[in-house]
């Protein structure tokens, strides 16, 4: 038996008889209800926003490239990590990771043709643009500057258009969430090519399904918080105001219900994606596909019981405390089953080190940093020491930085040929890998020390003591911004006249690559057929019982060829195996 | 194949497609609307749940509940309002059980009155609200009081709205048919989670 990628490749030939739909530019500025352009508009949309977000940092970090405040006022300095961190987080990662290649890959992966309600998720997709815009336009009338948590009384004391513009962004982005989540787990659930079982799935698909949950749980709550907020914030209500007799913590609560989760949501879909990568570019089987698949449902579980380790600081009893020290801890358990499957999947692998796996691997190595300094913080004594400062800043970032970021990095180059039909250009993408790398670590790795050493964090000016620290990570920041540079000019260059992608560049096993590069506008010329196992890299050489050749001029029949009969319904007289053979063909 | 991770008695080589369930003929796929309506009221319930235990927090922190000089509710209409909302429920299964048997005037008759109900409950909800001695900003009680039944309001209101446009809907001859009546499920759905939040928030905000 040949390679499993042959296998699975012949018995899915997509049909190359009429050049692939060239596609009309315009459709992706429409009211499309195709998944494909669907999860392009997510993409693309949410990666302007993320140079957005990008260029508010940078503006942050020049403003803290010097103890004084003296790029711009502190008002503006507040209003700036506010905005940074809302964009990032609701307009970047989230629907970047779900929203984006969940939209593409989802259907593709399990051979649906398309999502299980494709207006809906054109729906959820539209909203996201005017939440965007509607969130730049609180620039122009003070915008928020309580920072991404919003916390009251603070959040209610100043710029009242800005903080409720912030509210309702956040509103209809929530709203988008959910809509998309009800998409994915309706679809994942029911729309299954037959043959394939949730054991079956390829793992994205389960960090999908872990992700929507999450999604379709926790930000309804967040919804509720911030619905009282704005009647504290409009009408003069006292829900979260101490000096009416209400109570800040409540808020806390209900905010970081779903904002801890929130980083799951990031996280998850990565995770999925660096499965998929990781187990590709090595050309190894993934290592405990089931250990992989459920630790994601665990973390979907555990993710929900962990929120008030943000409140150590808050009033929490120290009971309370205890209890959420030890869930905090307990989700490294099923966090650290995926990074060592990962690391025993390219353990001896054949690797293919080009972008995608390198991207991948830096994602691993820094997402462990960023894990470990999560299991430093949710211990109760090491958390009140540096609370609110740049310790929580750098462990944040290199989780969603390090992690989630370069994971997208990985995915965009992984199955940027997918999407477009092309390549994107290596040396451009090992540069950009190279940049970014040492970039974030110059930018980030500093803050660790600062912090511990107690640089508060949202402050626009500092003690001179920080300083040559502080313009370190400027600079790593600076380097970070024009890493993004050769991947933009990369991107748009590859897209119109990069090198022309086959069907399969990679030699995946999952169905996306069954089908053309981009893929027809119902994905599948006809039903996909589950050949091989999505991870059955180098199984060719185990001990096989049946061998079915790829063509068989004598007997076209019995080969596994598009025109195979293994594609409909079996023939007893055509079996694969002699042994099984019944009767007498009627094709021969 | 033993060296593929895949269990060769499920895949498509061996899937017998005449071995499923046939479903309506001219149908593409299943009908996937009414689980999708379901999954979206576990979103609802978490954010009255949010709400909920927003509510129960201030209440156990709060020295005395409700605050000192919050006036008593009268139980009287809620009570009445409750007993209403609820038989609903019992109402709009009718007509569910009507459309199953293709009795389209059996349905129009069961949502007339379920829509009905409603508005009652509605009008007597804004009743109480007129005649009430407190306002939404009185104390943490009266803002709690005003959004937790506001927003269940809102969703009587859009519960409402479904079973009119349903009603407008099944004008049209051969609109909803024993076979194809999503439209009918989903306001019932819809209508059932409404009336069980007004249980639990009766309950919440007048009983205890």
């Amino acid at each position: 038996m040949t390679q499993a990628a042959e296998f699975q490749e012949q018995a899915n030939l997509p049909a190359h008889g009429t050049e692939p739909d060239k596609g009309d530019w315009r459709k992706y500025f429409g009211f499309s209800t195709d998944h494909k352009v669907i999860g392009i508009q997510y993409l693309v949309t949410t990666f302007i926003f993320y140079l957005v977000g990008g260029v508010l940092a940078t503006m942050v970090r020049t403003e803290l490239a010097t103890p004084e405040s003296d790029f711009v006022s502190r008002e503006v300095y507040n209003s700036l990590f506010t905005v940074h961190a809302t964009v990032m987080i609701f307009l970047w990662i989230v629907p970047a990771g779900t929203g984006g290649f969940g939209n593409y890959l989802i259907p593709l992966m399990i051979g649906a043709r398309d999502m299980a309600f494709p207006r809906l998720n054109a729906i959820a997709f539209w909203i996201i643009p005017p939440a965007g815009i509607l969130l730049m336009s609180s620039f122009l009338v003070g915008a928020p500057g309580s920072g991404w948590t919003s916390y009251p009384p603070l959040s209610l004391m100043n710029g009242k258009p800005g903080e409720l513009i912030w509210i309702l962004s956040v509103l209809l982005l929530g709203t988008s969430s959910i809509l998309a989540a009800v998409n994915f787990i309706v679809t994942i659930f029911k729309m299954r090519i037959p043959g394939m079982g949730l054991n079956q799935m390829p793992l994205f698909c389960w960090a999908m399904l872990a992700t929507s949950f999450l999604a379709l749980i926790a930000t309804p709550v967040l919804a509720g918080a911030m619905i009282l907020l704005s009647f504290d914030l409009m009408v003069g209500t006292n829900f979260f105001n101490p000096t009416g007799g209400g109570d800040p913590i409540v808020y806390q609560h209900m905010f970081w219900f779903y904002s801890h989760p929130a980083v799951y949501i990031m996280i998850l879909p990565v995770f999925g994606m660096i499965s998929e990568i990781v187990s590709v570019h090595s050309r190894k089987p993934i290592f405990g596909y089931k250990a992989i698949a459920y630790s994601s449902i665990a973390i979907c579980g555990l993710g929900l019981i962990v929120w008030a380790h943000h409140m150590f600081t808050s009033g929490t009893p120290p009971w309370l405390r205890m209890f959420f020290m030890i869930t905090s801890m307990i989700i490294a358990v099923p966090t650290g089953i995926k990074v060592f499957s990962w690391l025993a999947t390219i353990w001896g692998g054949k690797l293919r080190l080009e972008s995608p796996l390198l991207f991948a691997m830096g994602f691993i190595s820094l997402f462990v940093i960023g894990g470990i300094s999560g299991v430093m913080v949710a211990s109760v004594p090491w958390d009140i020491h540096v609370h609110d400062t740049y310790f929580i800043v750098a462990h944040l970032h290199y989780v969603l930085f390090g992690g989630s970021v370069f994971g997208l990095y990985a995915a965009f180059y992984h199955w940027f040929p997918k999407m477009t039909g092309r390549m994107l250009n290596e040396t451009w993408g090992k540069i950009h890998f190279a940049l970014s790398y040492v970039g974030f670590n110059l930018a980030f790795m500093p803050m660790h020390k600062l912090g511990i050493e107690g640089m508060n964090r949202r402050i626009a000016e500092y003690d001179p003591k920080f300083a040559s620290l502080n313009l370190l990570c400027t600079i790593g920041a600076y380097l970070l911004a024009i890493s993004t540079l050769p991947f933009l000019v990369n991107v748009c260059w590859s897209w119109v006249y990069g090198e022309k992608a086959s069907d399969n560049p990679w030699r995946g096993l999952t169905l996306e690559w069954m089908t053309t590069s981009p893929p027809p506008v119902e994905n599948f010329e006809a039903d996909p057929v589950l050949a091989t196992g999505p991870y059955d890299y180098g199984m060719g050489s185990r001990a096989t019982e049946v061998d079915v050749p790829f063509s068989d001029a004598s007997d076209p029949a019995l080969s596994a060829g598009p025109s195979s009969t293994l594609r409909a319904k079996p023939d007893p007289a055509v079996a694969v195996s002699p042994s099984d053979r019944v009767g007498e063909s009627h094709n021969r | 194949m033993t060296g593929s991770t895949l269990d060769s008695a499920k895949t498509v080589l061996n899937h017998h497609p005449e071995e499923d369930v046939v479903v309506a003929h001219g149908v593409e796929h299943h009908d996937f609307r009414l689980l999708g309506i379901i999954v979206f009221l576990v979103a609802e319930g978490m954010i009255f749940l949010g709400l909920f235990m927003a509510y129960f927090t201030f209440r156990s922190v709060a020295p005395t509940w409700p605050p000192e000089g919050t006036p008593r509710l009268e139980l009287l209409l809620p009570g009445i309002n409750t007993a209403i909302l609820v038989s609903s429920s019992f109402v709009i299964h009718n007509a569910d059980t009507a459309i199953k048997k293709n009795d389209v005037k059996g349905l129009r008759l069961w949502f007339g009155i379920t829509a009905a109900m409603g508005a009652i409950f509605l009008s007597g909800q804004l009743y109480e609200y007129f005649h009430l001695e407190f306002g939404l900003t009185t104390n943490l009680f009266a803002s709690t009081f005003y959004v937790l039944t506001g927003f269940h309001g809102l969703h009587v209101l859009f519960g409402l709205m479904l079973i009119l446009g349903v009603l407008w809907r099944s004008l049209k001859p051969d609109h909803y048919n024993t076979n194809s009546h999503f439209g009918v499920e989903a306001a019932e759905v819809y209508w059932h989670f409404v009336d069980v939040i007004w249980v639990i928030l009766f309950l919440l905000l007048y009983i205890l």
